[in-house]
């Protein structure tokens, strides 16, 4: 009973902040409301028992990647009316879109595999179920190639963005910290013998002038 | 008198027993911590004070203990001023929302064998996901604020934290690969036996890492550029004042106990007793480790001037993060060979 309380409370939050997303016409709104549907959908899926997957998915995409988009969305100046334009002319084709999804989904959750028929209700595990473990096995043993590759690809993308933006810039100075650590007195500082010399001081001629001004 | 009472209390049913029960132990962690924030403001002042050869607040009270008091009372009754043309919901939202994850992270923590709120398989993970919530707090605040100083400041805590994260994270990876468990106390009970099977020495590398990037994490000094009062001013909270202030600082000082609990319980084997033939296990023994590592907290901010932004990013990126990597090598390959007598 709480359970299912619980899930449609946050389910509903999910809906409308999911709608928000692409409602609100402030771009941080947007994206703050899709932090907060990433959070709801944590939450379901605790209610699930997936206690890893819940949390991991508030890590990675709250902790992180929402940060960095939050990050660039702010330091934009986004003209908001001309975000705005378009909005009929782009309407038909994003309410077919929607419908396609819709009925996608419907003939999904109806029928076939995923319908409530043929999935059998799962079991509730123990309380020292560990949801980590479990995931953990089936990652390395069955899925292990699949992983991999997914590894694989990640690597590649690092790889690629960082190639794409890194360029040589001549021009710019910056410090390297090695060659400031590396530096010795000797390279710096050169201490020259200079034998005394009898002319009179420069601040006494200063004081002099300054003296004899009227 | 106490019939009426147990009679009362049984006659409630299961539901709102079972949740004024669990609102009682949510009261029993919180409010200690809310006392052990306010007197850590005032030991902050008066370590500080004594290290720069001064005496600190010492007039409100016996040597100056009501002190923190003073300061709540006197933020609680400022004016709340909120800056035209901000944000208005967003900027009374965001130290809610820094505050919030902080209090939430403590939910797991084990204080003894048997003494934690909600003893969760992933506790590790709950509380890594938790504090790296605290950044949009940050982030809302500078961007709420209509203030070139407050964004100026979110940039670059968000930047900060987003870095050290993963330094940290990395870290704890270590942890766990030692221990085996995400479980907090699991962690702290595969550290049994005395001194030397306590993780420092195994991980001293990532046990660095973890102390550096959690001063970075809750943005003190000398990572405070957040805050940078000789830049811009305050950073990101530079246009709060009264209560949205105080819930900021707090926020902060919870997640500075925080951090310090977690290194004792990750490293230093939380409550077990360093030399566990002659002293027993005990709370005590968490309470006093953890004391240790405020006190550094506070050492480091009066000891050492404040970094360079970009030498911080330095450090994070270039520095923590591939002597993480290179440890859990290393590590992994004692744990795989069962080196030493840590990994039991």
């Amino acid at each position: 009973m709480t359970e299912t309380i619980i899930f449609y409370v946050f389910a509903l939050m999910t809906v409308v902040a999911a709608t928000a997303v692409v409602t609100v016409r402030n771009p941080v709104h947007a994206a703050l409301s899709l932090v907060l549907t990433f959070f709801t959908s944590a939450i379901i899926w605790m209610t699930l028992e997936a206690e890893f997957l819940a949390i991991s998915l508030v890590l990675v995409y709250v902790g992180a990647v929402m940060v960095l988009f939050l990050f660039v969305v702010m330091m934009l100046d986004i003209n908001i009316a001309r975000l705005r334009e378009g909005f009929v002319r782009y309407l038909p084709l994003g309410i077919a879109v929607a419908v396609i999804m819709f009925v996608m989904m419907v003939s999904v959750i109806t029928g076939g595999i995923f319908s409530g028929d043929s999935v059998i209700e799962p079991i509730a595990k123990a309380a020292d179920y560990s949801n980590t473990k479990a995931l953990g096995r089936v990652l390395y043993t069955q899925y292990v190639f699949a992983f991999e590759i997914a590894a694989v690809i990640l690597l590649v993308a690092i790889v690629a963005a960082i190639s794409l933006t890194m360029r040589k810039r001549t021009h710019t100075k910056y410090q390297s910290p090695s060659a400031q650590i590396r530096v010795t007195k000797a390279d710096r500082l050169r201490i020259v013998k200079m034998p005394p010399s009898s002319e009179p001081s420069r601040s006494k001629t200063l004081s002099n002038e300054s003296l004899g001004n009227e | 008198m106490t019939d009426i009472v147990t009679n009362l209390w049984l006659s409630l049913p299961d539901g709102i027993q079972f949740t004024s029960y669990t609102l009682l132990k949510v009261f029993i962690i919180l409010v200690p911590l809310f006392i052990v924030v306010a007197y850590y403001t005032l030991a902050e002042r008066k370590v500080i004070g004594y290290m720069q050869n001064r005496i600190g607040p010492n007039r409100v009270g016996p040597k100056g203990l009501f002190q923190p008091f003073a300061d709540m009372f006197k933020l609680m009754f400022k004016e709340i001023i909120i800056p035209t043309k901000s944000n208005r919901y967003l900027f009374i939202v965001a130290p809610i929302l820094t505050f919030a994850p902080s209090m939430a992270a403590w939910a797991v923590m084990p204080f003894t064998d048997t003494l934690v709120f909600a003893d969760i398989n992933a506790g590790l993970l709950y509380i890594l996901a938790m504090t790296s919530l605290g950044v949009y707090g940050v982030i809302i605040a500078g961007w709420a604020s209509n203030s070139k100083y407050a964004l100026l400041g979110a940039m670059r805590s968000a930047a900060q934290i987003v870095a050290y994260e993963i330094a940290m994270g990395f870290s704890l990876v270590g942890v766990l690969m030692a221990a085996g468990s995400l479980n907090l106390g699991d962690i702290v009970n595969s550290q049994a036996g005395g001194i030397y099977h306590w993780f420092i020495l195994p991980l001293f590398p990532l046990f660095m890492v973890y102390l550096i990037s959690g001063v970075a994490e809750t943005n003190r000094a000398p990572f405070d550029v957040a805050e940078g009062e000789s830049e811009i001013v305050a950073g990101f909270h530079v246009e709060y004042s009264g209560m949205t202030f105080a819930v900021f600082f707090l926020a902060e000082y919870a997640n500075m106990i925080l951090i310090a609990m977690l290194a004792s319980l990750m490293f230093f084997g939380g409550w077990l007793s360093p030399l566990p033939s002659l002293m027993g296990d005990n709370i005590v023994w968490l309470f006093l480790k953890t004391g240790f590592f405020m006190l550094l907290f506070l050492w480091f901010r009066a000891t050492f001037p404040r970094y360079r932004y970009d030498q911080i990013m330095r450090l994070g990126w270039k520095v923590l993060i591939p002597v993480t990597i290179v440890w859990l090598v290393v590590e992994g390959f004692l744990v795989y060979f069962k080196v030493g007598p840590w990994f039991n």
